[in-house]
């Protein structure tokens, strides 16, 4: 986490994001790095099939075969048993062939600039804690959701977050609900093969799993689990499904006046 | 290696016997229909290799060892991802489990790492004789052959980042180059050595 002044600096770098082909396919670049270079290889043709053929390359530098222990077969094996087979990526879903019609719905991620969210851009952020305008829904007859509660709440208070790439990222808490929820704009996605987790920093200074952010730039999510006395919320890059605990320091970190 | 249509999704490895890739392709296949018998082979075929690369980037045995059992246990969950279009199936593996060593070291930060010297290899291991064909041998004269005709400084870049496992900003500063210079050598140095080792596309 100590490089990402660099992309800051190098803004102008990912005018020209195919100089990262190299460093992406040896696994040499950090986690925003690797999300903002995943989100150029989606509408990037010539940058995949480079990638696929570094890591042909890579792998045949790779050729020092160590044999493991016998029991790591049995453990390997065994450990199988409880796992199940992802299904196929069906066009739909499929990652590395955005249809057109859904990358007309995702315009940022064609762009060089959004993406967002790193430790570093924390250092930079403006943090502001400001005081709400009345919420007001525009659908009256239906009760009103647990968000929108959190939202309308007398007593909440917004953390705004805004990047230098121009995403942005609110938090709102509401002590009498119990709950916060967050908001966040031009999100960039998850590393391949990782989530964004949120938390609710304890008083203790414990992190406690507050729910998995979707996969999508734009989105509005109420965080699981009690906010009444929560100090924080962080967000970290956490593997698929993620962690009970957070296994790598927050990109992100709102702090939540008592 | 014959760049033939079916050549870079084929071969499993460099001088593997011609076919092994399919045959890697097709157990891979199986197992994501849930077939053990097919992935049991799968490790058999694989798991010297995968693990050879495991504690070359890990170092540490014990900690390789973790690391190649989570690789296969992602093997497992998502053989189905595999595209033959897209790779050979052994690339495929070790772009798995390297990726899983890079996470490993650099969540560890392990200070005793820091401090060793990249190009330390741990000798106590035992490398794999089965896997030693002559032909394998004759494949990885032609990939240091290969190494060979990059720039000092691109070799070294690239074995820092593959081998070692820092970022191409750490490889800059271990290497005294600027800032941002580290991954276009790095880029650089994987085109020369895909062209003369004969990737195809």
């Amino acid at each position: 986490m100590t490089d990402h002044g660099d992309i800051r600096d190098n803004q102008a770098d990912w005018d020209n994001a195919h100089a990262l082909s190299g460093a992406y396919a040896v696994d040499a670049l950090d986690d925003l790095e690797r999300a903002r270079f995943e989100a150029h290889l989606r509408t990037c043709p010539d940058c995949r099939t480079e990638v696929e053929t570094f890591r042909e390359t890579a792998a045949s530098l790779a050729a020092d075969p160590v044999a493991p222990p016998p029991s790591l077969r049995d453990s390997v094996l065994a450990g199988i048993e409880g796992i199940r087979p992802l299904p196929p990526l069906t066009e739909h879903g499929r990652d590395r062939a955005i249809p057109e019609d859904t990358r007309r719905r995702r315009p940022w991620l064609a762009s060089t600039g959004p993406l967002l969210v790193a430790a570093s851009l924390v250092l930079v952020a403006l943090v502001t804690t400001v005081a709400l305008r009345p919420w007001a829904s525009d659908n009256d007859q239906e009760p009103p959701t647990a968000v929108e509660q959190v939202l309308a709440a007398d007593d909440r208070t917004r953390i705004v977050r805004e990047f230098p790439d121009g995403s942005r990222a609110d938090v709102v808490v509401s002590r009498s609900e119990g709950k916060a929820v967050i908001l966040t704009e031009d999100m960039a996605p998850p590393p391949e093969g990782k989530v964004y987790e949120l938390w609710f920093q304890t008083p203790e200074g414990e992190f406690v799993p507050a729910g998995l952010m979707p996969e999508q730039p734009d989105a509005t999510v109420l965080l699981e689990g009690d906010a009444s006395d929560a100090t924080a919320v962080g967000i970290t890059v956490e593997p698929d499904g993620g962690s009970p605990e957070p296994t790598t320091p927050p990109i992100a970190l709102f702090e939540l006046d008592a | 290696m014959d760049p033939g249509v079916n050549a870079q999704a084929g071969a499993p490895y460099p001088g593997a016997p011609a076919g092994a890739g399919a045959e890697l392709a097709d157990l891979l296949q199986r197992s994501a229909r849930g077939d053990r018998a097919a992935f049991a082979s799968l490790y058999d075929a694989t798991a010297a290799r995968v693990h050879g690369l495991a504690v070359r980037v890990v170092r540490d045995p014990a900690q390789a060892e973790e690391v190649t059992q989570e690789a296969f246990l992602e093997i497992w969950r998502t053989a189905s991802r595999f595209d033959p279009e897209r790779g050979s199936a052994v690339s495929w593996l070790l772009t798995i489990v390297h990726r899983k060593a890079v996470d490993r070291v650099r969540s560890a930060e392990a200070s005793s790492r820091r401090e060793a010297t990249y190009h330390h290899r741990n000798q106590t291991v035992d490398h794999d004789v089965t896997a030693d064909t002559a032909q394998a041998s004759l494949e990885a004269r032609r990939v240091r052959a290969a190494l060979a005709g990059l720039t000092e400084v691109q070799r070294e870049a690239i074995e820092l980042a593959y081998f070692g496992g820092y970022t191409h900003t750490e490889v800059a500063a271990l290497l005294d180059l600027p800032v941002g210079t580290a991954k276009t050598r790095i880029r650089d140095g994987l085109i020369r050595l895909r062209d003369t080792i004969g990737v195809g596309r």
